[in-house]
């Protein structure tokens, strides 16, 4: 036995860095084989973004496997949900959106943008209810369900908005792209990073800084022990869940924008790109989340630029390259 | 002997489970149509198909999102050969020596890579694998024929204007059409019935150990990722070989009828509603269903135009025969909820307490 005085400090958990290095290295080695450097630039720019808004869908994802030990297949639907539920916003007020005024355009975005987390996570706390309640701790019955809520909730948008197209434009303010140089950084990834970054920073300050984050990284840890010490874990899935689901809404709008259209597929889309990105971070790690959709980003576009017809299996490749490296993903929480 | 000492075990169930297969044998005499052929030949097909889904989610527990890419795989084998190669029989040959390994072994890869952690890991994988093959059968149009698909000829012999007996014989025709349903009919028969073997046998038992308590069968000994992986390639090569018979029968495979992820719920939904883990859900499942898909949209477009004819709300675009999945999801929902043993499980209940 050895003895640990009081006054000495707790051991430090050992820090695991290679995962965290693993975007940089990759952005620095694409620099010789793309050659210009104002190409690379932009593209490591449009990474950066792209990479910001899967995470924010994934984050939902994350949180709720993390904590519950639910893999939601249905995460897609509040994605969808949440682009159709911002076309109510942004189509009848398209003057506002076309006007060419920062101010207006920004009184259209925030009411669409929380619109879509509202009804997002409103339908995050059915879904939890009616098909999720009666079914935890028994995985095969929750991919079951969940894949069923998935299609229902497609298929109801399918009804309501028919099967076409809807064209989002972006609003005129945002449209084109601050020229420095030689490199152009188009003004919406630049919104999309700057969101991304705040919504990882605002999950990190809170799992990391408050009251509420401890007990969500307690039951992540040991949910029987949260539960022992009288704290009811029910309540917090139940947040938990409803904002992951916010999240997957304020997802849906970003990526409406970025591509500017909506259609009632993307969630069954987004869903594989989001399982992708999941399960590269280690399925309940928020930074290995973070870093996983970089990846999956960087890839998509240094791919795209380099090997156009490697794009289309690009992802499957790098998550089987990252699972041959680290069998359950880049960082594991726990080792369920 | 036949069954693999795992009998019907419910009256009901039998007296059912042999109306179908008799119905299944004579069709072609007693349901001549063309629609009511597709039909027969459609079940034959999904029961053996959703009969090997059934061997990985109810006997190992293990939920796959990829039955629909081995299933397309052994689809464009054959088509792809039989196009490239004309209609003989050394390119159906060909396809099947193709696309029958091609299914095992990308089986194989997905099963080491991710069975070795948990059912959930399997399932993501097996999505986003899926879902990329998906993209690349309809990109590669050089192959594949792209969203178009490919059509292609039968051998001689299997083709509809090859008369084997002539009308006035027995008072009935045999042509080129029926002796393929009998090939697809017995072909299916047989997966099944080895299926029904293959679950019985000791590993089948493995499996179920597997399903029920992993962590206990591996303290016994088994080699659960082996298990596991061996009836992933086993389901596999199932479904590729009733891919392949599809094709035969359509004489096209293209993305629709072989890949789509609409047809990946549809066998969901079958093994749910006949019941997991009993091999004969998968014939019940498969014929309930298909008979309600085939005869029940029909029924959804009558009213849908009564209802838009009535001037309600909503109510057209949610019976439009198009969302006929929505309604399908709710009933994949409520039967996992309500009925998570399926028909056969509750036949045989119902026999149980009975006795």
């Amino acid at each position: 036995m050895t003895d640990i005085a009081a006054s000495d400090a707790l051991p430090k958990p050992k820090r695991d860095l290679l995962p965290v290095l693993l975007p940089v290295i990759l952005a620095l080695a694409m620099i010789p084989l793309i050659g210009s450097g104002s190409s690379w630039v932009t593209l490591t720019m449009a990474s950066l973004a792209m990479g910001m808004m899967i995470f924010i869908m994934a984050s939902g994802l994350t949180l709720v496997f993390g904590l519950m030990d639910v893999l939601n297949f249905g995460h897609g639907a509040f994605i969808a949900v949440g682009a159709y539920i911002a076309t109510l916003v942004l189509l009848p007020l398209a003057s506002w959106v076309q006007a060419d005024s920062l101010l207006l355009n920004l009184a259209v975005l925030a009411p669409a943008a929380l619109a879509a987390m509202a009804v997002s996570g409103a339908l995050g706390l059915l879904f939890e209810r009616v098909l999720i309640l009666p079914i935890y701790g028994q995985h095969l019955k929750q991919i079951l369900m969940t894949t069923g809520g998935l299609i229902v909730a497609e298929q109801a948008l399918y009804a309501l908005w028919g099967p076409q197209i809807i064209p989002t434009p972006l609003p005129t303010s945002l449209r084109g792209s601050f020229i420095i140089g030689d490199v152009a950084i188009s003004k919406y990834r630049l919104l999309a990073m700057l969101v991304g970054l705040a919504v990882f920073l605002g999950i990190q300050l809170v799992l990391n800084r408050t009251k509420i984050g401890l007990l969500i990284r307690a039951g992540v840890e040991n949910r029987e022990m949260v539960e022992a010490l009288g704290y009811r874990i029910r309540r917090l899935f139940l947040g938990v869940f409803m904002t992951g689901s916010g999240l997957a809404g304020l997802g849906g709008i970003m990526w409406a924008l970025y591509r500017e259209q909506v259609h009632a597929s993307m969630g069954n889309d987004l869903t594989v790109l989001v399982f992708i990105v999941v399960i590269i971070g280690g399925l309940d790690s928020i930074g290995g989340c973070f870093i996983g959709a970089l990846l999956v980003a960087m890839v998509a576009n240094y791919g795209g630029f380099l090997v156009p017809k490697l794009a289309l299996v690009s992802n499957i490749l790098l998550m089987v390259a990252i699972l041959m490296w680290r069998p359950r993903g880049l960082y594991a929480v726990t080792s369920r | 002997m036949i069954l693999s000492g795992d009998p019907p075990r419910s009256r009901a169930l039998s007296i059912l489970l042999v109306v179908i297969i008799a119905a299944l044998a004579v069709a072609p005499f007693v349901f001549p149509g063309a629609k009511a052929m597709n039909v027969a030949t459609k079940i034959c097909i999904f029961a053996a198909l959703v009969a090997s889904y059934d061997l990985l989610l109810g006997y190992t527990g293990s939920v796959s999102f990829a039955h629909t890419m081995f299933y397309g795989i052994g689809s464009y084998a054959i088509a792809i050969a039989l196009y490239s190669m004309g209609p003989t029989w050394t390119a159906v040959a060909t396809g099947l020596a193709i696309g029958l390994p091609l299914a095992a072994l990308l089986a194989l890869c997905i099963g080491l890579f991710s069975l070795r952690v948990e059912a959930i890991f399997f399932a993501m994988i097996t999505l986003a694998v899926a879902s990329a093959f998906l993209v690349l059968a309809s990109q590669l149009s050089w192959l594949t024929g792209g969203e178009d698909g490919r059509s292609f000829q039968l051998p001689e012999l299997l083709r509809p204007g090859t008369v084997l007996i002539p009308k006035d014989w027995f008072g009935f025709a045999i042509n080129g059409r029926t002796l393929t349903y009998y090939i697809i009919f017995f072909a299916c028969a047989a997966m099944i019935l080895g299926l029904l073997r293959v679950v019985n046998s000791p590993f089948g038992r493995v499996l179920q150990a597997v399903r029920e308590n992993r962590f206990r069968a591996e303290a016994l000994g088994y080699r659960t990722v082996f298990h596991l992986t061996y009836a992933n390639c086993l389901a596999a090569l199932v479904a590729a070989s009733a891919g392949a018979l599809n094709a035969l029968w359509l004489r096209y495979a293209g993305p629709d009828t072989s890949l789509s992820f609409s047809i990946m719920l549809d066998i969901l939904l079958m093994v749910v509603i006949g019941g997991m883990g009993t091999m004969y859900g998968a014939i019940i499942g498969a014929a309930i269903f298909i008979l309600a898909q085939n005869y029940l949209q029909a029924l959804m477009s009558v009213a849908s135009n009564a209802a838009a004819d009535a001037g309600l709300p909503l109510l057209p675009g949610l019976l439009h025969p198009d969302r006929w999945l929505l309604w399908l999801g709710l009933l994949f929902i409520a039967s996992v909820y309500f009925f998570p043993t399926g028909i056969v499980g509750r036949l045989r209940s119902g026999a149980r307490q009975s006795t």
